[in-house]
Formats: structure tokens, C-alpha cells, sequence
């Protein structure tokens, strides 16, 4: 084989005096970057910089560097499109990556800028006085009806019957990562989590496995174009339903699960045989229009006797407005979308980094679409796609979301860096690997109780952004952009946003 | 378009109710609200009465506010369109020492041309006052729904929003808006309001933060016969706005009292809300005191947050509202505004201070502080016609 001219992302540097030659590292590492000879020596070219050798050397005697190797400055040509080339050029393939959009693209949540009172309102103490933040997932009627009755406990009842709503006492629920891409543990511990924090997990399109069926009420699952895992048994342990059409990170394309990551229990759940590519085809075959989706959606509500709430999950593109009003009007209860900087197991870079909206727009476009149809009553709106810390979810609510998602968010909680190799089913964190030797060191336990941490922080940290704005319910944050002001955007940009520029 | 500022503000606030519709002075709102003087500061004050006009009951009463005699033009073209006029005049007022920079304050008593509300049923709609192109068809009249009463409200819309220099202070039927830039008391001697006669007063003392010296920024605020006098800021404010756009309420006048009359005109009159069950969705129980209590009341209350969280009023309130049928009185969840209410006979008082009760009556048979978040609410007595 000829030398690769593609050089070292990063360099594995060692301090040897310090070293005690545990081989700790080498075990570690689920790259197999590490070696021993006379000493530890390092396969930089294999770095991933995932920090597992770092974090658990017990001297501090490893570390990992960025290459500093100097290419000739060019504000086109970066060393990253020279890398892609090199590699393509020596494998003819298609690139492939892992988690969300990279790109330095305008972050709108950056630009966004929250309210607070003074004086006029008072703003309201979340430590002295209830906030609250539950929240509905399902479809509304525009109206109720109420009849009159004599009881004791007042003269009115309820006439209308409401769809199904599942309640939330947070509007952060996790976003769908398939059993498959992410490990057992990893899927296990988004389960209990939601189940502690009375909200939901998301099956993504793996399948359900039965270590899971204990908290059916606090799981979506999902029915993706592959079909994997989807049977009435399956449908039946669900808190609600989503098809998927798109996801954020690959919109247009299907999924892909390489080989290895099929093992035994993988192939159960999702009822394809071990060791084969888990491939799921780009559109549903049974989809080539909103009345077929609608078909799917009033057929999984028979299936399922309109006990669940049913919706569709579609990537943040050019027309999602468009989309999603069809969505809610062929039945769905809930519109999912999810935004360009979504994260995936697996997707081409071109796709990932390339296609797709920022979620900020296609919130605000989807909020103001449903609204000038009214027709908003009908759907729960989920927004997912990058969203970092609890300012981007109230934000994103100030837009119009209903209920945010968080995928990745959730992965870092649980010990992921972000190193974007989850494609190769080496995760040195047992996140998204299924080699038993690397998913054995995720422990459920505690992975369970570092995202029940993240979910009441952030929790926490959205009761106190609710007080500071003088309200003590998120209904009054959903989709009041008045308490949102942009800064450094355009006259188009903040029309789309529907937000005034700060100072007015 | 319009653009008016949006102006936070503290206040005072009073009702007085007749159960048995007896009509009495406008002196007595006067006095009551005279006493208050502390809470506001002079840059608005104003009154509705109801059953001020029982020669004109069946007509639907528009108390204007124009900047010029071009702005009476156009408004007057424009209604002659759609509506019979029974009869125009200005309201009549008294120089005042202390008010200035008047606007031309006219009054319509106006019945609905039949065969406007026939097109108006015929045609599907098109556009709703909100949308952009509406100002462009002032012409037309379009809408989806068949109710005189709904037609009434786009009318109002389109004046307030598309016409410069008018606005209209009410439109209800046996009811009048009395308002302006002043000390309410002295807004009450300007209108000469002790010269009429209704059974349901309200008024409200205004404290804004800046000095807009714009008559139509006092309250009250008004659609149709709902009057609504409120002290306090609703901080959901940009969430019921955008909710009640969906209904075809474009909120013009950027206050937030504005989206509460049109909440009570949706959530009421169009949803067919009962009054109560309409205050259960607007200042809705916490969560905490709903679970657990699984009967009736907790089921109801609980698919009202569900369904009309975007109508949920958060932020510091009292508020008053009047219409036709009686008298409402409701603070927000938390009571961060007061509201005291006294009963005398067949009489009930509201007020923000309860020295505004005594004033005018000295000897209520009981006065209570209301309740954060429960309704007070004053009926007519059931026979009684206003
Ligand atoms: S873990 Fe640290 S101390 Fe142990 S062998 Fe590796 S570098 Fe040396
Ligand atoms: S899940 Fe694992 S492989 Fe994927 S980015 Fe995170 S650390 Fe890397």
C-alpha cells in the first residue's frame, strides 16, 4: 500500500517520565492508537481525540494536541477540504461522519437575546413561588365544549373529549438514537432517565428492545423506513408513535448501520439477521405522498385503537412550513422537526454539512405557517437539532416549539466528546459501540442519573428565564416572541424570526 | 399601518353593578375613583357606563376619537358603507382647566345594513383583518363568520387599524367609552359623565411610564359591549396577541389590555365559554392544586390549560371587565395587583383600595379582598333587563 498523504488530525503526546506504564490507556482506547513496546507509543494517525486515555490515566501523563503541521494559509482551500480530497482520492467513497453540522453557519440562538422585567412587572422568585413547565404533547381541538352539571365541586364539566396527551413535566424530552447506533446501556439509561423526569425517550428506528418494555409510558417509537423492529407488540409499548420521514442531519437520505454494529441483540430488536448492514431506503416505499403518509398515520392510529398520540418527524428544509401544515392536516398530532445541526450514527459529511435549514428558521416558519392556516391547536410542535444548554430551549419556545428535543446534549451527559466517530462502532465511551468490551464500561446507573441531572438542571435553569420574564407557566414563553430580540441580523432574517432588533 | 408604543403602566381601578339594572348617576364612579388620585398620574383616566342609552339600545353606539376633521371623513364614508346611521352628534363635553389637546369626539348610533351582513355570510374568507392586503380592500368586507356581532368586531378592527387618526373608544350597544389624557376625575367633569345614567359603571385611574398624550391609550379598552379597565402588564402579552390573530383579532393599539377584551369576546361569545369557565382558562389554578383532584372541576380545569395555555393572562393583574349582563372582577394567578370587592344591597363594588368603595358606600354589608385567580362575577338578577 502507498503512504496516505493525509497527515495526523492530532498528535498523542506522552509525558514518559511521569508514565508508570499501567497500559491503561491501551485498554482504553477504542481506537487502538496505543501500543507497547519498550514503552507506550501512540498510532497517531488512529486519534480520534474521544479523551478516553486522558480521563482515565491515573498519572496525567497523556494528552492529545491538535497537529500543528502548517499547511499554506488559503481562505479557500482550508486543510479540512484538502484532507476530504486527499481522502477520497485514495478511497473513491463517499465520506462518511458522525454527530451533528459542524459548519461554522450563522447560529441564530446566538443572535437571540431574552427579556427580562423591571419594575412595570415584576419578575417572578421560581425559588419562592411554583413555576411550572408541564407540558402536553398531542393534538388540541381549537375549542372546548362544556355542559352543565350540579355537583358539588362546581356547575361545569368538560363535553369535549380530548385526543390522547401525554404529559410532560418538562418540555425537554430525548431525541430519537436507535438501539443499533447507540448501545444497550445508552438506550436503557434514556429510558429510566425519562421515566425519572417524567418525560420521553425516543426509540429512533432500531427497534425496542424488552430491558426497555418497563417504561413503555415513557417512550416514542419510531417507524422509520426500514420497518426495523415495528410490530403491533411494539407499537403497543409506546407512549405515542412517530413516523419518521427525515432526520436532521441526512435529510433526503435513509439510514445506515455498518455490519459490526449488528450483533445478536441488535438483530433481534430489529428482526434482520446479525452481522448484515442495517440499510433503510431514503423515502418509505409505502410513501410518495401526504395522503400515503396520512394513510400510515390513521393506520397506526387503528392499529393502536386512538389511544396514542401519532406523529412525523421531518428534517428542517426549504419548505418545511409547507410540510408541516400538510402533516397536521393528513392527522398527525405532533409535527417533529429537526434542524441542519442535528446528529446522527452515521451520514455522509457532504449531506450533513450541506443540506438542511437551521432549526431557529424552521420553527419560526412552521409556528407562523400552522397560525395563519389556524390550524396550530392541531400539532404539537418538537423542535431538535443542536440545541446546547436551556437559553437555546427557551428560545426555541419563544419561537413557537411546543416540546424540544435533545440528542446530543443527552450523548455529552453521558460522557460522549464529540469526537464524531460513531460511524465506526468504536466509541470509547460505550455509547455508540456495541462491542461488548467497550459498551460493558456505560453503566446504566450511572448514566441514568447524570441525564436526570442535565434534565432538572436545565429544568431548573428554564423556571428561573420564566421568573425573570414575570410569568410562571411556559405557555406564556411559547411562541411570545415579543420577549425575544435579535441582534446583529438582517431586516429579512429577523421578519423570518418574527423578532424586533434589540433597542426597540 | 398604525404603530402606537407599547406603554406599561400602574393604575386604579373600580366597578359599581346594579343586579337589578337600576340606573344610577355617573357622580358616584367619580367620587369613587376621585379618591384613588395617588395611583395615577395624569396622563389618562376614563369611564364606561352601561345603560346609558336606552333610546338608542338596539344600535350598536361608536364613541370616536379623531386626530382631524380627515380622519372624521374617511371614518363617516366608511361607515355610511356598512351601517345605517341613526343618528351622529359629538359628545358633549365642558372646557376643563386641566384638559387639553382634545380630539374631535364624536358618537354613532349605528344599526348593521342587512345586505352587508349577507355578503358578508356569503363569502368565505378571503382575508382576515389580519392579514396585510385587508387595509388595501377597506372597501370590501370579508370574513368567515356569520354573526352581525363578528362583523361589528372586523369593522372596529379596520377603523383602529387602517384609517390614520381614528380610533374607536367603544362599539357595544347601550354602552359608552368615556376616556382621555388627564386625571380620570377630571377626564369624569370633562365628559360630563354625571349626566348620565346606567346601572354598570367602570373606571380606571392610568400611571404609564412615558407621556404618549394619546387618547386612545387610556382605558377603558374596548370590543363590542366588553369594556375592560386593568391595572397591571401581562407579561404573556406577545403569546395572546399571536393566539388571538389566529381568530382574526389584530391587536392595533400594542397594549396589553386590548388582547383581555378580545379574549373575553372569543373565549365567551365565540367559543361559548361560560363567564366562569372563561376566567378558569384566562387565570388558571397551578398544577399542583389540580392533581389529585381527578372530579369534574380538576378534569375541566385541566383540558382548559391544555387547550387555551396561549390564552392564559400571566403577569401582574386586576382587572375589571363590564358587558351587557353584569360585571367581572379577576386578579391573576398570584395576586400581584389588588382587588377588593364590596356588596351592598343590590349593589357590588370593585376596586382596587377599599376607601374607593366607602367612598360611596359607607357601609357595604361586607367587603372582601378577592381571591388570587377566582372570578368575581355580578349578573343581573334573572328577569332583568337592562
Ligand atoms: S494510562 Fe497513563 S500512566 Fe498508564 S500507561 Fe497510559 S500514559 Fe502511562
Ligand atoms: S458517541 Fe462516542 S463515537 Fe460518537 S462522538 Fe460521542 S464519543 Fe465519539
Amino acid at each position: 500500500m502507498t503512504k496516505t498523504l493525509i497527515p495526523n488530525e492530532f498528535l498523542v503526546k506522552i509525558d514518559h517520565i511521569r508514565c508508570r506504564r499501567c497500559k491503561r490507556c491501551i485498554l482504553n482506547c477504542g481506537f487502538g492508537v496505543l501500543n507497547f513496546q519498550d514503552r507506550i507509543v501512540a498510532d497517531h494517525s488512529k486519534c480520534v481525540a474521544c479523551h478516553r486515555c486522558a480521563t482515565f490515566c491515573p498519572e496525567g501523563a497523556i494528552w492529545i494536541e491538535r497537529n500543528p503541521l502548517c499547511f499554506k494559509p488559503n481562505a479557500h482551500w482550508t486543510p479540512e477540504s484538502i484532507k476530504a480530497i486527499y481522502k477520497q482520492a485514495e478511497t473513491g467513497g463517499v465520506l462518511l461522519t458522525g454527530m451533528g453540522n459542524d459548519r461554522p453557519y450563522v447560529n441564530y440562538f446566538d443572535h437571540l437575546v431574552l427579556d427580562a422585567c423591571q419594575v412595570t412587572n415584576p419578575s417572578i422568585d421560581p425559588l419562592r413561588e411554583p413555576m411550572e413547565l408541564r407540558t402536553y404533547l398531542g393534538s388540541k381541538p381549537n375549542s372546548l365544549q362544556v355542559e352543565t352539571v350540579e355537583t358539588k365541586e362546581g356547575s361545569y364539566a368538560l363535553a369535549t373529549r380530548l385526543s390522547p396527551q401525554i404529559k410532560l413535566e418538562t418540555p425537554i424530552i430525548f431525541a430519537g438514537m436507535s438501539f443499533g447506533s447507540i448501545s444497550l446501556p445508552a438506550h436503557k439509561a434514556l429510558a429510566r432517565a425519562a421515566h425519572l423526569s417524567g418525560t420521553l425517550m425516543n426509540t429512533g428506528e432500531g427497534g425496542l428492545h424488552r430491558e426497555l418494555y418497563p417504561y413503555s409510558s415513557n417512550i416514542i417509537v419510531q417507524v422509520a423506513s426500514g420497518r426495523f423492529g415495528v410490530n403491533q407488540e411494539y407499537l403497543d409499548r409506546a407512549a405515542a408513535i412517530e413516523i419518521k420521514i427525515g432526520q436532521g442531519a441526512k435529510p433526503g437520505i435513509g439510514g445506515h448501520l455498518p455490519g459490526e454494529k449488528v450483533n445478536q441483540e441488535v438483530s433481534q430488536t430489529r428482526m434482520i439477521p446479525a452481522g448484515t448492514d442495517a440499510l433503510s431506503p431514503a423515502p418509505h416505499h409505502d410513501i410518495y405522498s401526504i395522503e400515503d403518509l396520512s394513510q400510515l398515520i390513521y393506520a397506526l392510529k387503528e392499529a393502536t385503537r386512538y389511544t396514542k398520540p401519532v406523529g412525523v418527524k421531518i428534517s428542517a428544509v426549504h419548505n418545511a412550513a409547507a410540510i408541516a401544515s400538510g402533516i397536521a392536516r393528513a392527522g398527525a398530532d405532533f409535527v417533529y422537526l429537526d434542524g441542519f445541526r442535528g446528529g446522527t450514527g452515521a451520514a455522509p459529511t457532504i449531506i450533513r454539512d450541506h443540506v438542511g435549514i437551521p432549526i431557529e428558521m424552521a420553527i419560526a416558519a412552521v409556528d407562523d405557517r400552522l397560525r395563519q392556516e389556524g390550524i396550530r391547536n392541531q400539532v404539537s410542535l418538537i423542535a431538535a437539532g443542536g440545541f446546547r444548554h436551556s437559553g437555546d430551549v427557551a428560545k426555541a419556545i419563544a419561537l413557537g416549539a411546543d416540546i424540544v428535543a435533545i440528542g446530543t446534549a443527552a450523548l455529552i451527559a453521558m460522557g460522549c466528546r464529540l469526537c464524531q466517530k460513531c460511524y465506526t462502532g468504536n466509541c470509547s465511551w460505550g455509547i455508540a459501540t456495541q462491542r461488548p468490551e467497550l459498551v460493558q464500561r456505560l453503566d446504566p446507573e450511572e448514566a441514568t442519573e447524570r441525564l436526570v441531572n442535565l434534565l432538572r438542571g436545565w429544568s431548573l435553569e428554564l423556571k428561573e428565564i420564566l421568573g425573570a420574564l414575570g410569568v410562571n407557566a411556559v405557555e406564556s414563553l411559547r411562541g411570545s416572541r415579543e420577549r425575544l430580540r435579535g441582534i446583529g441580523l438582517n431586516q429579512v432574517e429577523l421578519e423570518i424570526l418574527g423578532v424586533k432588533p434589540a433597542g426597540r | 399601518m398604525k404603530n402606537f408604543p407599547r406603554i406599561p403602566s400602574g393604575c386604579s381601578i373600580v366597578g359599581i353593578f346594579n343586579k337589578q339594572a337600576k340606573r344610577f348617576s355617573g357622580a358616584d364612579i367619580l367620587r369613587a375613583i376621585r379618591v384613588m388620585h395617588d395611583r395615577s398620574n395624569g396622563l389618562g383616566g376614563g369611564f364606561a357606563g352601561y345603560g346609558i342609552y336606552p333610546e338608542y339600545k338596539d344600535c350598536y353606539t361608536f364613541h370616536l376619537m379623531y386626530e382631524g376633521e380627515a380622519s372624521q371623513h374617511e371614518t363617516e364614508h366608511f361607515l355610511e358603507k356598512h351601517f345605517i346611521i341613526e343618528r351622529s352628534e359629538p359628545i358633549p363635553t365642558r372646557p376643563h382647566p386641566r384638559i387639553s389637546d382634545v380630539p374631535i369626539l364624536w358618537r354613532y348610533f349605528l344599526r348593521v345594513k342587512p345586505r352587508r351582513v349577507e355578503s358578508f355570510r356569503g363569502r368565505e374568507g378571503t382575508a382576515s383583518a389580519s392579514s396585510p392586503q385587508f387595509c388595501q380592500v377597506l372597501e370590501e368586507t370579508t370574513g368567515e363568520h356569520c354573526d352581525e356581532r363578528d362583523f361589528v368586531v372586523e369593522q372596529v378592527i379596520l377603523i383602529n387599524r387602517c384609517i390614520n387618526g381614528a380610533f374607536v373608544a367603544s362599539s357595544g350597544k347601550n354602552m359608552g367609552v368615556f376616556k382621555g389624557v388627564g386625571y380620570p376625575e377630571d377626564i369624569g367633569e370633562f365628559y360630563r359623565i354625571e349626566e348620565y345614567e346606567g346601572y354598570l359603571w367602570t373606571g380606571h385611574g392610568r400611571f404609564p411610564t412615558n407621556t404618549p398624550g394619546w387618547w386612545g391609550g387610556a382605558h377603558p379598552f374596548t370590543i363590542l359591549d366588553w369594556s375592560v379597565v386593568h391595572n397591571g402588564e401581562i407579561s404573556s402579552y406577545g403569546i395572546n396577541k399571536r393566539y388571538l390573530e389566529m381568530f382574526g383579532y389584530h391587536c392595533t393599539l400594542q397594549t396589553d389590555t386590548e388582547v383581555i377584551a378580545y379574549l373575553f369576546d372569543l373565549l365567551h361569545r365565540r367559543h361559548g365559554l361560560p363567564l366562569q369557565v372563561a376566567c378558569l382558562a384566562l387565570a388558571p389554578p397551578f398544577w399542583k392544586d389540580l392533581d389529585g383532584n381527578a372530579g369534574a372541576k380538576g378534569e375541566l380545569a385541566g383540558a382548559l390549560r391544555q387547550v387555551y395555555g396561549s390564552a392564559l393572562l400571566n403577569g401582574p393583574f386586576s382587572i375589571v371587565v363590564g358587558y351587557t349582563g353584569g360585571v367581572i372582577g379577576l386578579t391573576d394567578r398570584i395576586k400581584l395587583r389588588p382587588l377588593v370587592c364590596g356588596e351592598r344591597d343590590n349593589f357590588l363594588y370593585l376596586a382596587s383600595e377599599e376607601c374607593a368603595i366607602r367612598e360611596v358606600c359607607p357601609a357595604p354589608d361586607r367587603v372582601w379582598a378577592v381571591k388570587a385567580g377566582e372570578p368575581v362575577i355580578g349578573q343581573l338578577e334573572e328577569g332583568v333587563q337592562p
